[in-house]
This record gives C-alpha cells, sequence and structure tokens, in this order.
C-alpha cells in the first residue's frame, strides 16, 4: 500500500476507465474521489455500483458532470438525472438485480467465472442468457464483474492498509475491494497498525493499492 | 382508517416472534408501526443491517447509518451490520422469514409486477427481484385499484418481477391468497361486501363458502 495525495491518485485513472464505485445511495461512496475526478474530467467512464445516488450526490457527480458513459447498477430511480440522460442515450445503463450485481462482483473477486442464480428467471433480466438446470432447479449463468479501479470508502485504514468499515457505509465496498485491478481507498481515520483488532479487518491489507493521505 | 394503515396493520399479523422480514419502501415500511407489544421481530434492511430502528432527531442522525433509501434510522441493541453479500445471501438464501413489498400489478396466479411501467418510470429493480424470488413468503400490500382501474389482473400488462407467485396479497378491501396458483378471497376489509371486491378486481377470483372479515 501507498499514501498518495488525492490528486496523485486520480491522476493514475485514465480516460475510457472502468470505476466500481462503493455506497448505497451515496452513503459509504469515497466523495473526496468523485470531486476530484469531475475536476480532473475524466471522460467515457464506466462506473459499477449499486445505484447513482440522487442528482448531484455520491456517483450523482459523476452522472452530472456527464463523465459516465455506461453504468452498471441495480437502481436509478432516486436520480432523475440518470433517467434523463439515459432517456436522451447519453449514457447506457444496465440494470442488474441487486444481489446479482454484488455476486458477480463477488465472483470477479474470487477467481470465479460467475454464478447460477434464480433471480430473474422468466424476467427480462433472462434476455440473451443461459438457463441452467442443476439438481431440478433452474438457474441464470450471470457473469463475473471485474473494473480497472475500486474506489472505496473505509471508516478505519491503517499504516498498512487494513481496512474496518460502519454500519450501513459497508455495503459494496469490501466486496469490490477485491474486483479490481487497483484498489484506491479513501477513509474517516487513518490510524496506527493494531488500532484495528485482527477480528475487525474487513478488508486485508494486501487488496489495497492506494490510500488517500490526510490533509 | 386510510387505505395504507388498513393494509400495514392487517400484514402486521402475519409477523411471528423470532421472524427475519424485510420490508419494501411505501406501504410495507408502515408494517414495523403495528408489531404486536412484546413481540420481537428482526427487521432487515437490504443495504445491511438487522435490527433497524426508529428514525432519529435530526441531531442524533448518523451520516452511515441508513434505509435502504439513503434516510438516518437508528439501530437497536443486539443489532448487526454486514456487506451486501451477506445481505443478499440472506435474502436469497432462504433465511428470510417473510418480505412485505409494493405492487404494480398482481394476477390471478399470484405473479407479481412492481419495477418498472414501460416508456414511463425505470426505476431499476433494486433488491426487488431478490426478494420476491428469495424469501420463504412473499406478502404484497397495495392498493387494490388505481384510477379506477384494479390492479389485481387476469393478465399481467406490466413487465414481471419473478416467476415465483406470491403468497399473500392484502389491499384495503381484502386478502386474497393463492392455493393452488388460483386468486383466492380469504377475508374482505371491514364494512366491505364481497360483491364489492368482485367488482372492483379484474382477476378471476375463487371465493369459498365462509368468508371472514379481516381482523386489524
Amino acid at each position: 500500500m501507498k499514501m498518495i495525495p488525492l490528486q496523485e491518485a486520480v491522476a493514475t485513472i485514465p480516460d475510457g476507465a472502468s470505476l466500481m464505485v462503493g455506497g448505497f445511495m451515496a452513503v459509504g461512496t469515497p466523495e473526496p474521489l468523485m470531486d476530484e475526478i469531475v475536476r480532473q474530467r475524466k471522460q467515457d467512464l464506466t462506473v459499477i455500483g449499486n445505484d447513482t445516488a440522487s442528482p448531484g450526490v455520491g456517483i450523482g457527480k459523476l452522472i452530472r458532470a456527464g463523465l459516465v458513459h455506461k453504468a452498471i447498477v441495480s437502481h436509478i430511480g432516486l436520480n432523475s438525472e440518470t433517467q434523463r440522460q439515459m432517456i436522451d442515450g447519453k449514457i447506457d445503463v444496465e440494470l442488474v438485480p441487486q444481489g446479482t450485481l454484488i455476486e458477480r462482483i463477488r465472483a470477479g473477486g474470487a477467481g470465479l467465472g460467475g454464478v447460477l442464480t434464480p433471480t430473474g428467471l422468466g424476467t427480462v433480466v433472462e434476455e440473451g442468457k443461459c438457463r441452467m438446470t442443476v439438481d431440478g432447479h433452474d438457474y441464470l449463468l450471470e457473469t463475473a464483474l471485474r473494473a480497472d479501479y475500486a474506489l472505496v470508502c473505509a471508516f478505519l485504514c491503517d499504516y498498512l492498509g487494513n481496512l474496518q468499515y460502519a454500519l450501513t457505509a459497508r455495503n459494496f465496498n469490501p466486496v469490490i475491494a477485491t474486483a479490481a485491478d487497483t484498489v484506491i481507498v479513501c477513509a474517516e481515520h487513518i490510524v496506527p497498525v493494531g488500532v484495528i483488532a485482527p477480528d475487525h479487518v474487513a478488508t486485508p491489507a494486501p487488496l489495497v493499492d492506494f490510500v488517500i493521505a490526510k490533509g | 382508517m386510510d387505505a395504507p394503515t388498513l393494509i400495514a396493520r392487517r400484514i402486521a399479523r402475519e409477523l411471528r416472534g423470532g421472524m427475519l422480514v424485510n420490508l419494501g419502501i411505501g406501504i410495507p415500511t408502515a408494517v414495523a408501526n403495528f408489531v404486536p407489544a412484546g413481540m420481537h421481530v428482526f427487521f432487515q434492511s437490504e443495504n445491511g443491517l438487522i435490527g433497524t430502528g426508529a428514525v432519529p432527531e435530526p441531531a442524533r442522525a448518523l451520516p452511515f447509518l441508513t434505509d435502504a433509501a439513503g434516510r438516518p434510522v437508528t439501530a437497536l441493541p443486539g443489532a448487526c451490520a454486514f456487506d451486501s453479500a451477506m445481505s443478499f445471501t440472506l435474502i436469497r438464501g432462504g433465511h428470510l422469514d417473510m418480505t412485505v413489498l409494493g405492487g404494480l400489478e398482481v394476477d390471478q396466479a399470484g405473479r407479481l409486477a412492481n419495477w418498472m411501467v414501460p416508456g414511463k418510470l425505470i426505476p431499476g429493480m433494486g433488491g426487488a427481484m431478490d426478494l420476491a424470488t428469495g424469501a420463504k413468503r412473499v406478502v404484497v400490500g397495495m392498493q387494490h385499484t388505481a384510477k379506477g382501474r384494479s390492479k389485481v389482473v387476469k393478465r399481467l400488462s406490466l413487465p414481471i418481477t419473478t416467476s415465483r407467485p406470491i403468497d399473500l396479497l392484502v389491499t384495503e378491501l381484502a386478502v386474497i391468497a393463492f392455493p393452488n396458483a388460483r386468486a383466492t378471497l380469504w377475508e374482505t376489509a371491514p364494512g366491505v361486501t364481497i360483491e364489492q371486491v368482485l367488482a372492483a378486481t379484474d382477476a378471476e377470483l375463487v371465493v369459498p363458502e365462509q368468508v371472514p372479515q379481516m381482523s386489524v
């Protein structure tokens, strides 16, 4: 793990990159990273996350700035700007059931090719997908998801990069931290090694590449 | 009593002590207000919490303690927090005893449409498909009609949420169950006749000899 300034971390992200972003309605989204991506005007991004939050909040900042060309999310209902851009054909939105989305990411981080789920059977979600029968039960084959970057929001990060999360700000964060080539973390508090007890570490330090330095 | 309150109170009677229950947005959320005194129910919020408590005073709200709509909540003693993979392991894996969902349409075989209106409203399914597919018991609370049209229909006009049928439908007029995949009038609301239910229902409804009145 390397501790670097915010500007430097975001400068490593190229135009056209795919980003997994932690957060559920922007709770647990690394807002400083969202602000800096907007400031550096990264273009043509693919964003993978639970939702696009509300207009101008969390991932909604990237949407408002027109930086996202594709969003793979479970919900856009609380962001009218995402809906408008989708209807205008400016953004490609792939809607994925929430439990399927998180399992596709988990599979991507766990070295699996995908998962079999009953969710989506007989619905529009099944279109174009392979149906498989295992022990008499039908499932859809849902393929794994990975990204170039995971942008993670943690509550505590120690000097090695071990992470602990807070309550409902955990959500997608520990899962996306396994499924990207480069993992960038914004933490509420950076603490000495040992402050986070081994049993409380939710993301092991070796998964973390960059931590945004404070100040 | 207004329709949403009546529906929520009736659904609350389906709760049993020790159940793990997920409540959807809208009418279902109100079910938590009518848990019988002395009964302990585990309420799950799919953003990663079991033990969701009341809405806090604004000054006591924590930015990292929220419900599935992103609004501040509290956590009760004994609450636990987890990531989204665990949350949907609970939902899809047969650990969730009951889910209460809103509905746009329910057909006479118990099939549910509740996630989109083509050309009008495409919010995304969020967790609805996983909840309706994976919960041990699926209860839908919705108004019986919308703009004078029955929402309890012969055939769905809206995209289906899951091929798995629901278990119970509660409206302000009736409780409807689906034994043998046939909509069956289980109870009528206080002051509502069987004829009134039939008149407000597009679906073919089986009417047993005895139809008790809804108890709330």
